[in-house]
């Protein structure tokens, strides 16, 4: 019997090349693990009941372009939309062997904090069904945590990654942009977008990134890493310098429970040997939300206009080709896109560009010159993921301004293009907190070291309380 | 009042890549509909562009040619509109930052160098090919269909913006040529106006000639030749001068130009100002071409069309120099003139025979043109004319018209050139009283009734001394 609760992606690896399972063996495991507890969490869009490869099955986030299988979005403007290419990710997940699972859920083109944007509706939380797993990446965070999947890939803009493993108790991996190819990503945000990691270990987490990151030709913002990855070993963390940013652990809306978890994680690292201080990011916390709120709806308008109607997916009728595309859109969008491509229309149009995109543009600049002089004084950053736990589905759905402020910790290092691992470091009222740690760019190799020997430490037990 | 053309042109010419500009479908015409076509250029969700390097590097290579700056950092920019040509719902395009600025075309002419100064020169997508089916006019209003081949969409395209520094519908047209003569010999594009893949739209204001004010101006679309392109701007001008002087005021509009009527009429009216919400393609990184590739690309520059025509005008006279050069016929003739031609008359022989025999100048041997343009007054104009028919085949010899001799016995033409003023004497008559210029009519009669084959200068002398001494 396998506890797909408990299997980490590396022991499943060992198991299989020690012959000691077949893929097929495990693969049916998580299918029906997925058959068992899905119907309350639907964290899966479609499950792929066959699929090449002889390694560690993988789900995939919606997002994400496969080839042959349906890829929505959780938009109801892509129903019925089945790519006919893979993404780089898919292709490389696949190329290592990895089986696909299913698509997972996620916020209307990864627009969200909930999942509750999904045209398909919301997932839930493994600790708490009438809790939300997060978003925009909830379907993968809360499927590995229940144990649908060893791992799964999400994709973060503002924070779809890592808020939703905080939320869920594992571990998310925003990686540095340019690190891990866009190509065949269904986007939201060019220049934010990232692809990475969710697993329940640092370890698997490093496994995964290390085959999918590095240079793509087909998408011209990646880059070659500066070094390979490296698998994390060891407890000490001598020598480390960790600051921390007082306004990241300060700001209003932090709850208590979440600032007291992540404080002894913080105070665990120094035991550990790492040097601790405080550090000040001022303007990252007060202007990165704004910032963001113009900056990824401007892209996103553009993004979003491809969608017509005309050479793929549902299309509406008209009597003209403007009022079949009206129709479609209006149709196939729901609220949180319609916002947001409005909200971009306008920082883009004329006479309005310079006071917000372009000062958003300015802005972020600063916020990326704030981080670099950080990170020129300290190894990592460290500080809550999220300033929450997983709240009750429905409490913010009708406030896309509370619902903002979720990524208010994320957002910033992610405007700087910084690669961000979320680990669990403890429960508040029996919820998991995430401890966020900001790197360098492509300092990822630091973020696993450090992660791992906090997340070794801290001994957190990734499977739900009620499930134990 | 006497009025002054303010003139500016903007340039658009399909780069002949081997692929597209962001993805590596190829480039081509006449290949079935929608098959040259990716996730790419069909815009599915995910897929991104890379830009072709090759595009880049010849737009640089452009931008050197007309003495531009070639900046270290350009962007490549989204230019946001929705019309179904355009897959993504905006156009990648150059906007605040484009590879080539502040550059000079120098159109030789009698009076020295008339200098056009070049604002800008990007590279961009082309969007796909429409066709309206239906309805009366071929546009979308009234058509019953539209039908999209997105094979053209993703075609690199160089834009090419020129100051508005040119002063009147002639010199718009011999600016665009000599351009499009460059960007030829560059070897970046075929530049076929009647192909589409060179267009040009003017943008055209008058103003009280020795003014420097700038007033209205009115941009003309849809000419799709050199001629069209000076007869459209003209019936602009005059259209401008008409309603400057009946009081009333120019209107910024955008209008077409129907070769066919010589008329010009509004474009698609806009119901609302354009706003294409500029903003950096996130997708790509910015263009920073190295200096070393800049000087690389400096080096394979040729000698520009202007310097050529300078050249050639030492030799000959500007208006000749200037055609040999536009028509892409001076290498022709300089090797012409090399293998012993006159060089006027190989001008001439080339400027008016090889174009009106329509045979590309790269397929002729100069060394057989050269002994035809010698043996010209020699041989029969029938087998001059046929000559030509021929001269472009491979291994063309000019032997077999050679061996002709045009029959220039005067005993033996006398009765024709007698039979053909006897048969004529209205002619005769208005030629006696000074219509000199029937002469040719008489010469043209002999040179039919003898098919071609009577010498026309030996005929032409007969008939002036035949009319001169009766």
């Amino acid at each position: 019997m396998i506890d797909t609760l408990r299997l980490t992606a590396e022991e499943a690896k060992g198991l299989l090349e020690r012959g000691e399972l077949s893929a097929a063996e495990l693969r049916r495991a998580y299918l029906d693990a997925i058959a068992e507890r899905d119907g309350e969490l639907h964290c899966f869009l479609r499950t792929t009941g066959e699929a090449e490869g002889d390694g560690v099955p993988i789900a995939l986030k919606d997002v994400i372009s496969t080839k042959g299988v349906e890829t929505t979005a959780g938009s109801r403007i892509l129903s019925g939309y089945v790519p006919v290419f893979d993404a780089t990710v898919a292709a490389r997940v696949k190329a290592a062997g990895f089986s696909l699972l299913g698509k997972t859920n996620t916020d209307e083109f990864a627009m969200g904090s909930s999942t509750e944007n999904s045209a398909w509706g919301p997932s839930r939380n493994p600790w708490d069904p009438s809790r939300v797993p997060g978003g925009s990446g909830g379907g993968s965070a809360a499927a590995v945590t229940a144990g649908l999947a060893p791992w799964a890939l999400g994709s973060d803009t503002g924070g779809s990654i890592k808020q939703p493993s905080a939320l869920c108790g594992n571990v998310g991996l925003r990686p540095t942009y340019g690190s891990v190819s866009r190509y065949g990503i269904i986007a939201f945000a060019s220049s934010l977008d990232q692809v990475g990691p969710v697993a329940k270990t640092v370890r698997d987490v490093a496994l995964l990134y290390k085959v999918i990151a590095g240079r793509d030709p087909c998408d011209s913002t990646t880059a070659e890493l500066p070094e390979t990855v490296q698998l994390p070993e060891g407890d000490s963390l001598a020598g480390v310098r960790i600051g921390v940013p007082t306004e990241l652990n300060e700001a209003e809306g932090i709850e208590p429970g979440v600032k007291e978890a992540v404080m002894r994680a913080i105070g665990l690292a120094e035991e550990l040997g790492a040097e601790v201080e405080e550090c000040s990011l001022p303007r990252s916390v007060r202007y990165g939300l704004p910032c963001y709120y113009l900056i990824a709806p401007a892209e996103a308008s553009a993004n979003l206009a491809r969608y017509d109607g005309v050479r793929y997916g549902p299309r509406a009728e008209g009597s003209s080709y403007q009022e079949m595309v009206d129709r479609t859109r209006d149709e196939g969008f729901g609220d949180e896109p319609k916002r947001r491509i409005m909200l971009g229309t306008y920082a883009l149009s004329a006479g309005y560009y310079d006071a917000f995109y372009g000062q958003a543009q300015k802005v972020r600049t600063r916020i990326i010159r704030e981080h670099r002089e950080a990170l020129e004084r300290f190894d990592v950053l460290a500080c809550p993921t999220s300033p929450t736990v997983a709240f009750p589905i429905g409490e913010r759905a009708a406030d896309p301004l509370a619902m903002y402020v979720s990524d208010l910790l994320t957002i910033p290092s992610c405007l700087a293009g910084l690669p961000g691992l979320s680990i669990p470091c403890g429960l508040s009222d029996g919820l998991p907190v995430g401890l966020q740690l900001i790197g360098p760019q492509f300092g990822e190799n630091l973020l696993f070291r450090v992660g791992h020997a906090l997340e070794q430490a801290i001994g957190f037990d990734t499977v739900p309380e009620r499930w134990r | 009042m006497t009025w002054e053309a303010v003139i500016g042109l903007e340039i658009h010419a399909h780069l002949k890549t081997r692929t597209k500009m962001f993805c590596r479908c190829p480039v081509g015409f006449g290949a079935g509909e929608n098959t040259q076509t990716c996730p790419v250029c069909l815009a599915y969700p995910g897929a991104l562009p890379v830009a072709n390097r090759a595009a880049v590097e010849w737009t640089i290579l452009l931008g050197l040619a007309l003495d531009c700056e070639i900046a270290e950092h350009a962007v490549f920019s989204r230019k946001n509109y929705f019309y179904f040509d355009n897959p993504k719902g905006y156009q990648i395009s150059q906007y605040d930052l484009p590879l080539c600025i502040n550059g000079n075309v120098r159109l030789p002419t009698a009076e020295g160098d008339r200098v056009i100064r070049i604002i800008r020169a990007h590279l961009e997508e082309d969007a796909a090919k429409t066709v309206h089916v239906g309805g009366r006019t071929g546009r979308i209003r009234g058509a019953d269909y539209s039908l999209v081949d997105f094979n053209r969409g993703g075609t690199p395209l160089v834009e090419i913006v020129t100051a508005p520094d040119i002063r009147s519908a002639e010199e718009a047209k011999r600016v665009l040529q000599l351009l499009r003569q460059t960007i030829v010999e560059l070897g970046i594009s075929d530049a076929e106006m009647e192909k589409g893949t060179l267009r040009a739209d003017a943008n055209v204001s008058i103003r009280p000639e020795g003014s420097d004010e700038l007033r209205t101006r009115t941009e003309i679309k849809n000419m799709n030749s050199f001629n069209f392109i000076a007869r459209g701007i003209e019936a602009e001008i005059e259209r401008q001068i008409g309603v400057w002087e009946s009081g009333a005021e120019v209107r910024q509009e955008t209008y077409d130009f129907d070769a066919a009527t010589g008329t010009l009429s509004p474009h698609r009216a806009k119901e609302e100002a354009d706003d294409y919400r500029y903003f950096p393609e996130p997708d790509l990184v910015p263009v920073e071409p190295p200096a070393e590739l800049v000087e690389r690309l400096r080096a394979q520059l040729p000698e520009l069309p202007a310097a050529r025509i300078r050249r050639i005008e030492a030799e000959l006279d500007l208006d000749r120099a200037t055609v040999l050069v536009t028509g892409g016929l001076d290498r022709l003739w300089e090797e012409t003139f090399s293998a012993g031609a006159d060089k006027v008359a190989a001008a001439n022989v080339i400027a008016n025979a090889v174009v009106g025999a329509r045979v590309n100048p790269e397929d002729v041997s100069a060394v057989e043109l050269a002994r035809l343009i010698e043996a010209r007054d020699r041989i029969p104009p029938a087998a001059f004319v046929e000559a030509f028919l021929n001269l472009g085949a491979p291994g063309f010899s000019a032997d077999p018209y050679l061996a002709q001799e045009a029959v220039s016995d005067t005993a033996e033409l006398e009765p024709i050139v007698d039979a053909i003023l006897e048969a004529n004497p209205g002619q005769v008559e208005a030629f006696r009283n000074g219509k000199e210029g029937l002469l040719g009519f008489f010469v043209g009669q002999v040179m039919k009734e003898t098919e071609g084959k009577a010498n026309p200068r030996v005929v032409s002398e007969l008939v002036r001394s035949k009319l001169a001494s009766s």
